[in-house]
This record gives C-alpha cells, sequence and structure tokens, in this order.
C-alpha cells in the first residue's frame, strides 16, 4: 500500500512559536490515522497545511501523490476537510450549503442537488435540511460540516477535531458515521485530544508535541508503552507519603509520581486487582491512613506524562493552530 | 475567468440569501437613505437655498452618492464576518477560483445597491425630486453611481480583510466615509466653502460623481453654474477616472490580502 497522505519536515512559526517543528507523517492508503496532542501541538496547523488552506514555512507535503505547494487545486478536488469549527453558512439551509460546496467542487446543478439530499439523508437531517442553520444543535452543524466535506466523494479526508465540544451522544453517533465512511474505503486523518476518540477510530496513532511527532503506534501499542493500569492513592497526612512512596515502588512497573500538594501517588502497575489489594494490605500494615484509592486505565493524560514529561494542560494554545478565533 | 464568474455567481447567491433570511438588514439599509431624505429636505432644505433649482432637486443625487458609498460598508463587513466564521476556510480547501470570494461579495453588493437606488429614487418622487432628461441619460446616471459605488466595494473588501472584525469595518469606514461625503456638493454647493476646503471638496471625486448624476438628471440649473475645476466641468470622465483608478488598485490588493488573511 502506498503512502496517500506524506509529509517530511513540516515547519511552521509563529513569530517566536514554532507550530510545527519539523513534524514527518505518512498514511497509507485505506486506513486512519489519529493526530494525538494537546491543545497548542500542531495538530490544526498539520492538517491546515495538508488541506491547502495554509503554506508550510519548510518541508514537502504531498496528498495523492500530489505536492500540496504545487498543485493546491488538484489537491482540493480530491479531499474533503471538515474543520474544529463548523464552517458553514448559518444563514443558509442545509441543502443549501451543501448544494453550494457540491457546485463549488464543479459539480453539475443535477448531481450536486441529489448528492446533497443524499448526505442529509445519511446525516440523519433530512427533517432539518430545509431549514436555516442558525437553528441547529452543535451536533448537527458538525454532522452538517462533516457532510460538506463528502459532497465530492473525496478519496482522502481530514477531520480535524470531529467531535470536540460535542456532547457524549453526539460524539458516539458521529464516531459511527466515521467508521462507515472508514469502512467504504477512504484515507483519513483526524486530530484529537482524546485517547478514546483515536482508539475507536484509528489503526494508527501519532503522538505530537510542540509541533513534532513523539510517538506512534496503535492505541494497544502506546497504551502499553505507559505501562497499562495505574493505582492511584491519596494518602491522608504528609508524613506517610515518603513511606507510601517506597511501599508502591515495590509493586510498581515504573516510576511512582508524587504529588506532594494533593498528597496523590501514581503508579503504574501490571497486576490489575490483585496489586491493588496487596497495596492496601501494605499500606494497613504500616499503619498508613488512606483517604482515596482507584485501580485505573491509562489515560491520554497518562501516555504525555510518560512520553512528553510533562501534562497536556501545562501549554497553552499557540497562536494560528487554533485557527480563526486567534486572526 | 469563466470558471471565476461561475463560482463568483454561487457565492454571491449564497450572501444573497443571507438577505433574505435577513430582511431585517435590507429594511435598515434601505431606512437610513429614506431617514436622510426627510431629514436634509425638511430640515436642512428650510434653511438652505439653491438658485435656480429646489433644494430637494439639488439633493437626491447628492444622497444617491452618499448612500451607494456607505453600501460599500456591507462588502466589508461580510468579508469580515466570514473570516471570523470560517466559512471562508472552507471555500479555501475547495477547488474553487481564489477570487471567487470576492468577485461573488461585491458582485452581491451591486444588487444590494440597486435595491437601495430604487427605493431612494422612489422616496425622492414623493418628496419633490424629478428627473428632467432622457431614458438614456437617467440610465447613465445611474450607472455611474453602480459603477463607482462597485470601485468603493473593492476598497472595503481590503479594509474588510485587514480587520479583525465587522464590527470595525462599520466604524473605521463611519469615521472616514462621513468627511469624504460631507466635504463635497453632495448636500450644499462648494462656493460658500473657504479656499483650501472648497478645492479638495471640488477635486473629492464624490463632488464629480454627484455632479455627474445632477447633470444626468437635469437637476441643474444656468442659475447654479458648475465650479470652474476641471473635475466638475468634466464630472463624468473624472469619476471614470477614478473608478479605473481605484479598481486598478485595490483590486489587487484585497486579493492580495485574502490570500494573506485566509492563510494565517
Amino acid at each position: 500500500m502506498s503512502d496517500v497522505i506524506r509529509a517530511v519536515g513540516l515547519v511552521k512559526t509563529y513569530g517566536e512559536i514554532h507550530a510545527l517543528d519539523g513534524l514527518d507523517l505518512a498514511v497509507p492508503e485505506g486506513t486512519v490515522t489519529a493526530l494525538l496532542g494537546p491543545n497548542g501541538a500542531g495538530k490544526t496547523t498539520a492538517v491546515r497545511i495538508l488541506a491547502t488552506v495554509l503554506d508550510a514555512d519548510d518541508g514537502f507535503a504531498e496528498v495523492a501523490g500530489i505536492d500540496v505547494r504545487k498543485d493546491p487545486n488538484a489537491v482540493r478536488s480530491r479531499i474533503g476537510l471538515s474543520g474544529q469549527f463548523a464552517a458553514v453558512d448559518e444563514y443558509l439551509t442545509g441543502y443549501e450549503n451543501l448544494d453550494m460546496v457540491g457546485q463549488l467542487y464543479g459539480l453539475r446543478r443535477r448531481p450536486s442537488r441529489d448528492r446533497a439530499r443524499e448526505l442529509l439523508d445519511t446525516f440523519g437531517l433530512a427533517d432539518a435540511a430545509d431549514r436555516p442553520v442558525k437553528t441547529y444543535s452543535g451536533g448537527m452543524r458538525r454532522r452538517l460540516d462533516l457532510a460538506g466535506a463528502l459532497v465530492a466523494h473525496p478519496p482522502v479526508l481530514f477531520l480535524d477535531e470531529p467531535t470536540t465540544g460535542l456532547d457524549p451522544r453526539s460524539r458516539t453517533d458521529l464516531w459511527e458515521v466515521i467508521n462507515e465512511l472508514v469502512k467504504a474505503g477512504s484515507t483519513l486523518l483526524l486530530t484529537t485530544q482524546y485517547l478514546e476518540e483515536a482508539d475507536r477510530l484509528a489503526d494508527d496513532i501519532v503522538v505530537i508535541d510542540h509541533g513534532k511527532a513523539i510517538a506512534q503506534g496503535t492505541a494497544d501499542q502506546l497504551k502499553g508503552r505507559v505501562g497499562g493500569e495505574r493505582v492511584e492513592i491519596v494518602v491522608a497526612a504528609d508524613a506517610d507519603l515518603a513511606a507510601a512512596r517506597t511501599l508502591l515502588q515495590e509493586l510498581a512497573g515504573g516510576e511512582v509520581v508524587v504529588d506532594e500538594h494533593t498528597r496523590r501517588l501514581t503508579a503504574p502497575v501490571s497486576g490489575g486487582a490483585g496489586v491493588l489489594m496487596e497495596a492496601l494490605r501494605r499500606l494497613d500494615a504500616l499503619g498508613i491512613a488512606v483517604i482515596d484509592i482507584a485501580l485505573r486505565r491509562p489515560t491520554l493524560e497518562d501516555v504525555f506524562l510518560t512520553l512528553t514529561g510533562h501534562s497536556t494542560d501545562e501549554d497553552g494554545a499557540l497562536p494560528g493552530t487554533g485557527a480563526r478565533t486567534e486572526r | 475567468m469563466a470558471k471565476t464568474f461561475r463560482d463568483g455567481a454561487i457565492v454571491a447567491k449564497r450572501n444573497l440569501i443571507k438577505i433574505k433570511r435577513v430582511p431585517e438588514l435590507l429594511v435598515f439599509t434601505t431606512l437610513s437613505p429614506i431617514m436622510f431624505i426627510l431629514l436634509f429636505a425638511y430640515v436642512f432644505g428650510s434653511a438652505i437655498n439653491v438658485p435656480g433649482v429646489g433644494y430637494r432637486e439639488f439633493l437626491i443625487p447628492g444622497i444617491f452618492a452618499q448612500t451607494v458609498i456607505f453600501g460599500a460598508t456591507i462588502t466589508g463587513a461580510g468579508l469580515a464576518e466570514d473570516m471570523q466564521k470560517g466559512i471562508i476556510e472552507r471555500f479555501r480547501s475547495l477547488p474553487m477560483s481564489r477570487s471567487a470570494v470576492l468577485v461573488g461579495r461585491t458582485g452581491s453588493d451591486v444588487l444590494n445597491n440597486i435595491i437601495v437606488i430604487v427605493v431612494m429614487s422612489l422616496t425622492g418622487l414623493v418628496v419633490g425630486w424629478r428627473i428632467h432628461t432622457s431614458v438614456l441619460e437617467a440610465v447613465a446616471g445611474f450607472l455611474l453611481l453602480l459603477l463607482f459605488a462597485y470601485a468603493v466595494s473593492w476598497i472595503m473588501a481590503w479594509v474588510g480583510l485587514l480587520v479583525p472584525s465587522p464590527e470595525v469595518v462599520q466604524q473605521a469606514s463611519f469615521i472616514v466615509i462621513f468627511p469624504l461625503t460631507f466635504v463635497a456638493n453632495t448636500f450644499v454647493p462648494t462656493n460658500g466653502f473657504p479656499g483650501p476646503l472648497r478645492a479638495i471638496a471640488n477635486w473629492n471625486p464624490v463632488s464629480s460623481v454627484t455632479q455627474a448624476a445632477r447633470d444626468l438628471f437635469g437637476n441643474t440649473s444656468p442659475l447654479l453654474p458648475s465650479p470652474d475645476d476641471w473635475s466638475l466641468q468634466h464630472p463624468v470622465v473624472y469619476t471614470l477616472i477614478w473608478i479605473g483608478i481605484l479598481l486598478a488598485i485595490f483590486i489587487p490588493l484585497a486579493g492580495r490580502q485574502y490570500r494573506r488573511a485566509a492563510s494565517r
């Protein structure tokens, strides 16, 4: 299988800030790759460059075998882009929005209209088709925006944080729609802040931070790298922190992280509930009072902590990566 | 080129649908010129004496000029709004003509101006304004006004892409358009202006387009001759020169700013 999306050493700088700092990326045909990273990691910037909306300062990018810089219009007729901020016209109806996009893709009048109706049906918007988008809910707008990206049956799709800000129900609905698309053979690059989303949708996950890819693999591989489950303990007294740490370290599969402020200890473990029981027994034997104890699966937060040494919310958003809001 | 027009027409149609969906917009863009006509005709008109021709006859072409120029701010505000809402981002990812957004925007605003001119003409007729020339001359007068407004639209397109929000376009243009349309022969003859101001007013293209409209509608009188300045002796030519200059400067400028602003 050849790589339908290929980027080598992409660089984009906004003043002092490196939104992209030499990003490499390869998405094989018919697969789904998720760009996973915190706000400001450069996910949106990467997608905008690949979708020809933005020019990179340096590096090379190719979509469907076409250089995005040399022939952007040829790229545009082969891609669909659905953004983080639903880019639909709120004064037009859902149908008018899709028909407009269809005509701008160069479809003739009839095929464009038929395609618009077809997509509205597919996305469960048929009842609202002739209402101005202004009256749509957030989830409906997202679906319409996604439908807009599909009008011309593009072989390559870019979805930038497709479910950010949606309620859980709409998110699950959208995941189903995306899964259908993938089954139909599209090549998809999506960005997300949620490991669960990447988990559900992607064959391959690229973790990016500060504009660089720092890890790549399947969801299981990534979770494996951060060491399976976590035991989390909150002790009652500061004086017990050191003892609890030593005790936990004996059971842990990796470094125990201590947050002194909240008296919370987090230890990566691989024995599941058994380890939890053992930890409790030992704590009890030493007479250490525990306020809270839990066993949980690794989160994006843990992946980040392990891979980058910092948590996802430590760095603020970069300008430009959030698109229009920073204009 | 054909693609630019086809895509431009699609974008223009979208802009016009907005007028249909938010009729308040059109109501207010037409109400304000009506208000201007009534205020000037009855408040200022009672004190201003224009020799040889009634003040209302004199006034209406001036208000035409002012209103179509204000109408151009819609271009800027519309583009600024589109930038803000992200629809431009979608357009940028489509295989459409690059200039279609600007061509469509300025194009749909011509239609907007036509509607406004029709409403103003009717209001003018009600307060006593008349066209005293041939149909051909009258049509030429309206076309010149629209063409001038079209050129100003391109300035506003550039401004709209330069500033961060539609509100800024409105306020910024207010500060420029008010003096521009008042330091002119729009509301009063310039003969009484102090020297330097008179020179500025007489060479102001707003004056020439107004004078051209008055000539073409026949709202003039031998008792009120045009000032001797070449600009007002040949108002149509002088206005056309300005239109040419504005288009030559601001079409490329707006185009460049569109590419820049959209790729931030």
